[in-house]
């Protein structure tokens, strides 16, 4: 159970990306971080103490957030434009498909405390139609790591990365998803979590964690999962997909994100058009107003957790 | 160039214009043509940019946010060398790079523009990054008078103001009609001197269909060192055509054959008699 995290051997993912950023901007004078009065909710208050040179604020302004960013892109900074993601996808969503994808000024879109990292604070600071509005836009990736690996690393390919990105990750404390991340990280390439025959459990961001634990409560009952970090959305990892889907008897998908639009759909829409049918579920938010709480509040309400996704699992067994 | 050499250009550019125009049977006619000496004096006297440096940090930049009078700037980029100017014959065309907007897949565009509100905040990042590199290179941005109401402009005007960028410049296309009416009727945004000097930016209104008022202009840039600049160019929409003058309906209005050569013969009288 999340409850059972000690939080404080944990970091958010947030801080791994503002300690990753000053590491690159200690070698690098082209990292520029650009906010919008999101540079404590950034963690990027020692980022800016230590490279004020190589920051930009622009102060409540989503828009020209973006748009300046890719100004800055286009002659050559490998900019970092930092803010909610909740206001940077819906508020700037024009200029991250013209100035940012179309125009191809390649700037990392960092969209902090994605989901319903903000709980109770409600929907206005809720994102989950990210990954559902920026997978129609063409030149751009998806991506939400699930753990302090996979945010060190997607930071660091971010940096060189030959296309906009856009990251997306919470600011609760998390658990490494493996003792030993042996197996590298790169975009576009889902990372197996664990091994199993029964059923596979994709998901992405933060929603990995509780779907390795429902793997091992599921094990309790004899029942193996493959668990899947999927975090790139977008270039999706159809050959993974293809491969754990045709091993297992069921695939589910979890996400932090509305159920419509996102990693579950993306990966019915694959598997449907190449003739692999399995029992099939997507765990997500439903289309309703959301329910009122904490992001593990909302989580458990809505079955994101070890209980809830064991339960799916063992019914599409049945 | 002389102002003779350059009135001529401006006339030449116009006919280019309409030719194009008639041949994709689609474009902004009005604000094309309202714009055409800006583009003509900004790359024949203004901008350090051209074929040969166009991959060069330390050229000057050009970013057209009224995207949607690229006919205008297509025929100034072909004119100066960009590509070959009978690449225009498949504008608009199956599979043509030269759409309706501008589009870095055409040599000499910056940025792909065409969503108003959108060419000033990426100016101002463009300048920004011109400052922190120590470079010398300006940024030239064109908005038309019916985009202002776009709240990302004034975001990025109070931007440029606090980032002092004197190496940037917004010129107005202030041709007070847009697609619906009289842009005062639409969305009044005067007085914009006023407006932009509140925000913290020099200001001069000028005459943008006069090539030597845009020469001393742009001559005179930064107006206020620290400070960003902005040309209030007051232009006709239409202009150098009778008939489409100040008229609404050349917008995006194509001249059908007669209405084509009565403006082409406008145009040639006017040329030879400069
Ligand atoms: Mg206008």
């Amino acid at each position: 159970m999340a409850e059972q995290i000690n939080t404080h051997t944990y970091k958010p993912n947030l801080e791994i990306f503002s300690e990753t950023l000053q590491r690159l901007a200690l070698t690098d004078r082209n990292i520029v971080a650009v906010t919008s009065d999101s540079r404590g909710s950034g963690k990027l208050v020692p980022f800016g103490k230590k490279f004020p040179e190589q920051m930009v604020e622009v102060g409540i302004a989503e828009q020209n957030l973006v748009g300046v960013a890719a100004g800055l892109a286009s002659c050559g900074k490998k900019v970092f434009a930092v803010s909610p993601a909740c206001f940077l996808t819906a508020r700037a969503l024009e200029q991250i498909k013209n100035d940012v994808a179309y125009s191809d000024n390649r700037v990392n879109i960092i969209g902090i405390s994605a989901g319903v990292s903000y709980g109770a604070l409600g929907s206005t600071h809720h994102s989950l139609h990210d990954y559902a509005a920026l997978r129609a836009i063409n030149n751009i990736m998806v991506v939400a790591p699930a753990d302090n690996f996979e945010t060190e690393q997607a930071i660091e390919l971010a940096a060189k990365a030959d296309q906009p990105v856009y990251l997306r990750f919470g600011k609760k404390p998390m658990p490494p998803l493996k003792e030993i991340n042996n197996d590298g990280f790169a975009f576009g390439k889902g990372r197996v979590i664990l091994e199993g025959s029964d059923v596979a459990i994709i998901a992405t961001g933060e929603t990995v964690y509780p779907a390795l634990q429902a793997a091992g409560k599921l094990k309790q009952q004899g029942i193996t999962a493959t668990v899947i970090s999927m975090h790139t959305i977008k270039p999706l990892d159809t050959a993974l997909l293809r491969s754990v889907a045709e091993k297992c008897k069921a695939v589910i998908t979890v996400e932090e994100h509305s159920v419509y639009g996102g990693l579950g759909e993306a990966c019915a829409s694959y598997l449907l058009q190449n003739r692999i049918t399995k029992p099939f579920r997507i765990i997500g938010i439903p289309d309703e107003y959301t329910i009122t709480g904490s992001q593990q509040n909302i989580f458990d309400h809505y079955g994101i957790n070890e209980k809830g996704i064991a339960e799916v699992a063992l019914s599409l067994l049945k | 160039m002389t102002t003779k050499e350059l009135k001529e250009r401006s006339i030449i550019y116009r006919k280019k214009i309409l030719q194009y125009i008639m041949k994709a049977n689609a474009g902004h006619t009005g604000g094309s043509l309202s714009c055409t000496d800006i583009l003509n004096v900004l790359y024949n006297e203004v901008l350090n940019v051209s074929p040969q440096n166009f991959s060069s940090n330390d050229r000057d930049r050009y970013i057209q946010s009224k995207g949607h009078c690229v006919e205008a700037l297509f025929v100034v980029l072909a004119d100066k060398g960009f590509f070959p100017e009978e690449d225009l014959n498949t504008l608009c065309q199956y599979k043509s790079h030269y759409i309706g907007h501008p589009t870095k897949k055409v040599k000499g565009v910056e940025q792909n523009t065409g969503a108003l509100g959108h060419g000033l905040p990426i100016a101002v990042g463009t300048a920004l990054a011109a400052k922190m590199d120590k470079k010398s290179f300006r940024v030239f941005t064109l908005m038309g008078d019916g985009e202002l109401p776009e709240g990302s402009n004034w975001e990025a005007a109070l931007s440029a103001a606090h980032y002092k960028l004197d190496n940037l410049c917004a010129i107005i296309d202030k041709n007070s009609l847009q697609i619906t009416a009289a842009t005062a009727d639409v969305m009044n945004t005067d007085p914009l001197d006023q407006k932009f000097r509140s925000f913290g930016w020099a200001v001069k209104e000028i005459n943008g269909n006069d090539v030597d008022a845009l020469k001393d202009a742009f001559a005179g840039l930064p107006f206020e060192k620290g400070k960003p600049s902005v040309i209030i160019a007051h232009t006709v929409k239409g202009k150098g055509v009778s008939f489409m003058e100040n008229q609404l309906k050349w917008h995006h209005g194509v001249p059908d054959k007669n209405q084509y050569e009565t403006a082409q013969n406008e145009l040639d009288k006017a040329l030879s008699e400069i």
